[in-house]
């Protein structure tokens, strides 16, 4: 067992970070003044853009009839591949497989096939219901079942191996195979998709779009232009909300915009309805996971096999990372002696499947849950039991992918959780009421959570920012991160007002735009703070040491007695205010302005010959207790408690917010979401009538969060640790708590329960234990 | 006859004379206004982002009522005051709903954040039947979707500032305002545009009957909660419209001693405690009836003469025997409401005839009520099965039984062959019970859709007729049910 670092001593103290200090677009949230694109202010003369799809999942286009909808009322031009300049995709990894109009090929129902311009929104939406298209349709394949059994690939296969897995799960004294079902997940984020493009001289574009990822989409859209980079401006102030589904999949809606704008020289609006949008993008990727698990009779894994295969949609979109991102998590916390961890990424004619939160790291843990599962109803043992004795611990610390886990927390963690969640006295209590039900059952389980935190793609794994100090002493902010309510522009500006030394006020929050910090990365992966907080300390540092070097050389003192803090400047005895002495460093011709920069360090990763792809691992655990009714399905979470490590939190409020926010979005991925796809493809549940998220009843009446006291052991920002994906998975102890209801009417038998436990999916596992 | 819709911005009246009929009150806000707090999520009905507050008399009292301006046309604002997100902070003073989001970390994204502001003001605003407690607050908000926060702090602002009596400046305002309103709309007609495209509101069942006659083809809208889903989803174009928000008599509840009596313009909230008197389980159905916004506007006409297969209220009312009231003209017409229900959304409704009242018997000494909705999510969600069940006992002996669903056929119906199996069944025999179960695949034969497959959709049939006659027979309600238990009831009233 580790002990929880604590590099404190010796620190000065905070004064703005480690603070639980509100968002930084609080007020204006509540008072309806924080701008969404969709609410700034259209230049004269904007034209709005609706799309039309195609009527059919497979085939090919016959026909495109389209003089009804340019003779619509209201409309200005209509747009097809055809008037396409440069390149017609939208392939976040240049894979050409992303058409922003599909040309010939028709590969999922829906998908846009051209785009009306027109005076108004509802004039454009209108007139694109007027289209003709026809397609020469075939039998498309929908499920993961279908494109297995039809080999239809989207990505090669790829797996990693220890050791003798075939032999040594032969050797070992027990065996279970089986496999479990993960559904995929709707980000529905409220705001949905939107952009704003303005035309410009010299054929510039700029566009306002919500999107996690200006970089790309400004690359994107310039591609689609025939332009350079340099022509295109994406600017982001926020989003309402995102969830890894505008990373990849907000560019197709900011290119068609940019479109309309270049056909008609005016400033152009692209917002889809709610409908369109769950339509026409991605989702999270469900899985089929089939494993093999060999484990002596103390319940300890000798050896597993986990063979996983995903529904990726017609395209690669990000499905690479995201299947390996499964396999980094199929083992979660546990150390597998010998393992074989493959993925299997299959072509549907479906939506292309993309980012969503912890990224394909949640199907894997789900499968290494399942396992442990399995293996504590075949033994007849609790299945926490089972999960602290293969808990990454000394001499048992190093993954199937060959990184060695460096900060064993989780035997700790777990068990302070055991305790303040009352867990064996629980355990007891659901026994004796479900010895004594006959019609409803409780369920309990502790879960734990180990996530690696870097992007496997090991280049994105780098921030910029730029930072201007002006000669009343006010700071301009901007860092290459994006805000989707995260909170992390109020992290790093935190973390510039600490490295001058004044209140957070001063900082003067900015729009992200490809303007100031170019080449950023996604605001994904967990990282935002990680990287983007570092660089803007890294700009503030720079500034600061020029600061400090002219406050040395005009006032004649060492450099050792210059301080920034309070707003002011200490120089020996002497305390200038801040502005004051920014305004002599001005008329001094010192540079106020700097750019910053970081890169992770340590990390590596390659396919082909393995690495380190986490430059560390963010914990936690959950412990909760439903309750169901095996007549009916219907299902309840009574209680969860929470023990999250989130390293030195920078900001305990936006963290808290973060844990319980992903908790209740993971408990809904694997509850009550369910995305229902018709057998020709098309999606039926492509609105909130259909597709249920979590409304406030389902939050557990008691609900408890807590942070682990430790600080990150990596040199991370102030010690903190990355927070916006890993409490998502704190949620599949819900779906193991169900499992653990359902075990209770069979014991010893195994729960056929697949994700998500819908009361459909709760009545059929009850059936299938024959306790119907 | 007056010739434009009327309503209160910032205390000042707005006219609109031109509107398109359809016009939605969130476009008129966004799109004219310019006024772009208040939030596009769904335009259904369904995510609340889009909740604004009308304040207006009903009878003498001024009450603030949380709607979707997604759905809702702007001329059902006639007459009243529209409050929005922007208008709640006295300058620099955020309101105490604002201020307790503020405090709590209530908004990461911030998206929702508007509609549950307006949500919560009008929670501020709303009579407390009870005290605020946890239950009754994720009641009120489960028209109010939000993906970041996990709604804890937003229920925890809620508690900090919605207990007790309002103090804001509206509630200081409120005589001030009972004027402006009483002024601002009158008891006329309301017809706004041409014959062949208007939005009308038709103050007496005479002046309805009349345009109903003339203009046969119209669209009747009373809360157009589903109506605005034909305009906002289906892009229809509904060039005549009549609203029936303004008839005289249409919003009667008539509560004698043997049964309700519901005017089709009868609002959801409003009916509810009525319907929550004749059997707690009503009360919890109407609990998880769509979310407070759509409750506030939706009626119990509408809900029936929608013709929906699984419209929540259609099976509970025809296992309690309602009859429902229509006219034409002058000529009233009444029927059982089983009979109204002829084929999928294809009523016994002739053009230009109105659903006037629906007319609902109360429980007699002798008879038992149950109804369950099943469902994916327990609040605000649609049924994928929904069954009541009324049992007429002669001590442990069952001797009458009415059973009916929804979402097990293209329309709301009785199971007639599971009735048949009940009767001189005792409740003493659960073996007996068998019968009746099994009878319910002679009655229906379910479809597979994004809700439910067929084969739950009985199962599940099965599962809640089994759990209503357990139940009847004594088993206590917290050995048979996860939520909305019999033992510890809710008011149901939002």
């Amino acid at each position: 067992m580790t002990a929880p670092v604590d590099l404190r001593a010796g620190e000065l103290p905070l004064r703005t970070v480690q603070r639980p200090t509100r968002h930084d677009s609080a007020v204006k949230h509540v008072s309806g003044s924080a701008a969404y694109v969709d609410d700034l202010r259209e230049p004269g003369g904007t034209l709005h853009v609706a799309v039309g799809g195609a009527p059919a999942a497979a085939g090919r286009l016959a026909e495109i009839d389209l003089d009804a909808v340019r003779k619509a009322p209201g409309v200005v031009a209509v747009l097809t591949a055809a008037d396409i300049p440069g390149r017609n995709d939208v392939s976040p990894v240049g894979a050409g497989d992303d058409p922003i109009f599909a040309r010939e090929q028709i590969d999922f129902h829906g998908q846009v096939v051209f785009a009306a311009v027109a005076a108004s929104r509802e004039a454009a939406r209108h007139a694109v219901r007027l289209a003709r298209v026809t397609v020469e349709a075939r039998a498309p394949l929908v499920t993961v079942d279908q494109a297995l059994a039809a080999k239809s690939l989207v990505l090669p296969d790829y797996g990693f191996r220890r050791g003798d897995v075939a032999a040594a799960l032969a050797a070992s004294p027990h065996r279970r195979k089986s496999q479990l079902r993960i559904g995929g997940q709707e980000h529905f984020y409220l705001e949905g998709q939107v952009a704003l493009a303005v035309p410009g001289e010299d054929g510039d574009m700029f566009v306002h779009c919500s999107t996690q990822h200006p970089s790309e989409v400004q690359h994107l859209v310039a591609a689609m232009l025939g332009l350079p980079d340099a022509a295109v401006t994406v600017e982001v102030r926020r989003m309402g909300g995102a969830f890894g589904g505008k990373e990849s999949q907000a560019a197709q809606w900011a290119a068609i915009a940019a479109l309309g704008a270049r056909a008609t020289g005016r400033p152009c609006k692209l917002r889809l309805d709610r409908d369109d949008d769950m339509r026409l993008t991605g989702k999270r990727h469900d899985f089929l996971a089939q494993y093999d698990v060999g484990f002596d009779g103390e319940g300890r894994i000798t050896a597993l096999e986990v063979a996983m295969a995903s529904r990726c949609g017609y395209s690669a979109d990000l499905s690479s990372a995201i299947n390996d991102r499964a396999m980094f998590h199929a083992e979660n916390a546990y150390f597998v002696p010998a393992a074989s961890v493959t993925t299997r990424r299959t072509r549907t004619n479906t939506v292309s499947n993309t980012a969503f939160r912890g990224f394909g790291g949640p199907q894997g843990m789900m499968a290494a849950e399942r396992v442990i599962d399995e293996i504590a109803w075949a033994l007849g043992l609790d299945p926490l039991e089972v999960r602290k004795r293969n808990l990454y611990r000394e001499g048992h610390d190093v993954t199937p992918y060959g990184m060695k886990v460096e900060d064993n927390i989780l035997p700790a963690l777990v068990e302070t959780l055991e305790r303040k969640s009352d867990y064996r006295r629980r355990r007891r209590e659901v026994s004796a009421f479900n010895a004594e039900s006959r019609f409803l059952r409780r369920g309990l389980a502790l879960t734990p959570v180990k996530f690696g935190i870097s992007f496997t793609t090991t280049h994105l794994n780098q921030g910029g920012a730029l930072i201007h100090v002006y000669q009343d002493g006010s700071i301009h902010l901007n860092h290459g991160g994006t805000e989707m309510g995260q909170g992390l522009n109020v992290k790093v500006a935190q973390v510039v007002a600490e490295e001058f030394g004044v209140d957070l006020d001063r900082v003067k929050i900015t729009a992200t735009t490809t303007a100031k910090v170019p080449n950023t990365s996604p605001t994904a992966a967990s990282s935002g703070t990680d990287i983007n907080a570092m660089a803007a300390r890294n700009a503030a540092a720079a500034i600061k040491a020029r600061l400090v070097a002219f406050a040395a050389a005009a006032y004649n003192a060492p450099a050792e007695q210059v301080a920034l803090r309070d707003n002011q400047v200490f120089i020996g005895n002497r305390a200038i205010p801040f502005g004051e002495f920014v305004k002599q460093a001005y008329l001094a011709r010192v540079s106020l302005s700097s750019t910053g920069f970081y890169r992770t360090p340590k990390i590596s990763w390659n396919p082909a010959k393995g690495g380190r792809p986490f430059y560390y691992f963010a914990y936690g655990a959950a412990c909760s207790e439903v309750i169901l009714d095996v007549t009916t399905g219907e299902m309840k979470v009574e209680r969860v408690d929470i023990l999250h490590d989130v390293g030195r939190s920078l900001n305990p409020a936006v963290d808290i917010g973060q844990i319980e926010g992903g908790f209740v979005q993971g408990m809904g991925w694997l509850t009550t979401e369910e995305l229902v796809f018709a057998g020709d493809g098309r999606l039926l549940t492509h609105a909130p009538s259909t597709y249920k998220i979590p409304c406030a009843s389902d939050v557990p009446e008691h609900f408890t969060i807590s942070l682990w006291a430790g600080a990150n052991r990596e040199d991370t920002i102030y010690r903190s640790k990355a927070v916006g994906e890993p409490p998502l998975m704190l949620a599949i102890s819900v779906f193991a708590a169900v499992a653990d209801a359902l075990h209770s009417l069979a014991p010893g038998a195994p729960v056929r329960l697949d994700a998500p436990a819908t009361p459909e999916a709760i009545r059929r596992a009850v059936q299938s234990l024959g306790a119907a | 006859m007056r010739g434009d819709i009327r309503f209160l911005r910032r205390g000042r009246p707005v006219r609109l004379t031109a509107a398109s009929p359809t016009l939605t009150l969130l476009d008129y806000l966004r799109l004219q206004e310019r006024a772009t707090g208040t939030k596009e999520g769904c335009a259904e009905g369904d995510c609340g982002a889009c909740t604004v507050v009308l304040r207006r008399l009903r009878g003498e009292r001024v009450v603030y009522e949380p709607v979707n301006a997604c759905i809702l046309l702007a001329g059902q604002a006639d007459g009243a005051e529209v409050i929005t997100v922007e208008d709640l902070a006295d300058g620099d003073t955020l309101h105490p709903v604002q201020q307790a989001l503020v405090d709590r970390h209530g908004s990461q994204c911030g998206f929702c954040t508007p509609g549950f502001v307006m949500a919560l003001f009008a929670l501020y605003h709303a009579p407390a039947p009870r005290a605020l407690d946890r239950a009754r607050v994720n009641d009120w908000l489960a028209g109010n979707l939000c993906r970041c926060t996990g709604y804890r702090p937003i229920v925890e602002a809620a508690l900090a500032s919605c207990a007790g009596a309002p103090s804001d400046r509206f509630a200081a305002q409120e005589e001030e305002s009972r004027h402006a309103l009483q002024r601002l709309a009158g008891n006329d007609d309301l017809f706004v545009g041409t014959p062949e495209r208007f939005f009308a509101a038709p103050t007496s069942l005479a002046a309805l009957g009349q345009l109903c006659a003339e203009h046969p083809d119209a669209t009747l809208v009373a809360g157009a909660t589903d109506v605005g889903l034909w305009i906002t989803k289906g892009l229809r174009d509904l060039p005549r419209i009549i609203w029936l928000g303004r008839v005289r008599g249409l919003d009667v509840i008539d509560d004698g001693r043997d049964a309700v009596g519901f005017g089709a313009c009868v609002t959801l909230v409003a009916a509810t405690p009525h319907l929550a008197a004749i059997d707690p389980d009503l009360g919890e159905l109407m609990r998880r009836f769509a979310g407070t916004q759509i409750r506030t506007t939706g009626t119990v006409g509408g809900n029936i003469a929608n013709g929906s297969p699984i419209g929540d209220l259609p099976p509970a009312l025809i296992a309690l025997g309602a009859t429902v009231a229509l006219q034409h003209g002058e000529t009233p017409r009444s029927l059982p409401l089983e009979s109204f229900f002829l084929a999928y959304r294809k009523q016994d409704r002739r053009e230009g005839e109105f659903v006037r009242m629906v007319r609902v018997p109360k429980l007699a000494a002798n008879e038992r009520f149950r109804c369950f909705k099943i469902t994916k999510r327990f609040d605000e969600d649609i049924s994928a099965v929904m069954g009541a069940f009324k049992l007429r006992l002669d001590g442990r002996r069952i001797v009458g039984a009415r059973l009916a669903y929804g979402g097990m056929a293209e329309i709301p119906k009785r199971a007639r062959a599971a009735e048949r199996q009940l009767i001189e069944v005792s409740l003493d025999r659960p073996e007996s019970f068998a019968g009746t179960l099994a009878a319910l695949a002679e009655d229906f034969t379910p479809i597979s859709d994004q809700r439910a497959s067929a084969r739950y959709r009985l199962d599940v049939a099965r599962a809640i007729l089994r759990r209503a006659l357990t139940e009847i027979a004594g088993a206590p309600t917290s050995t048979t049910r996860i939520v909305g238990r019999r033992e510890a009831v809710h008011d149901g009233a939002g």
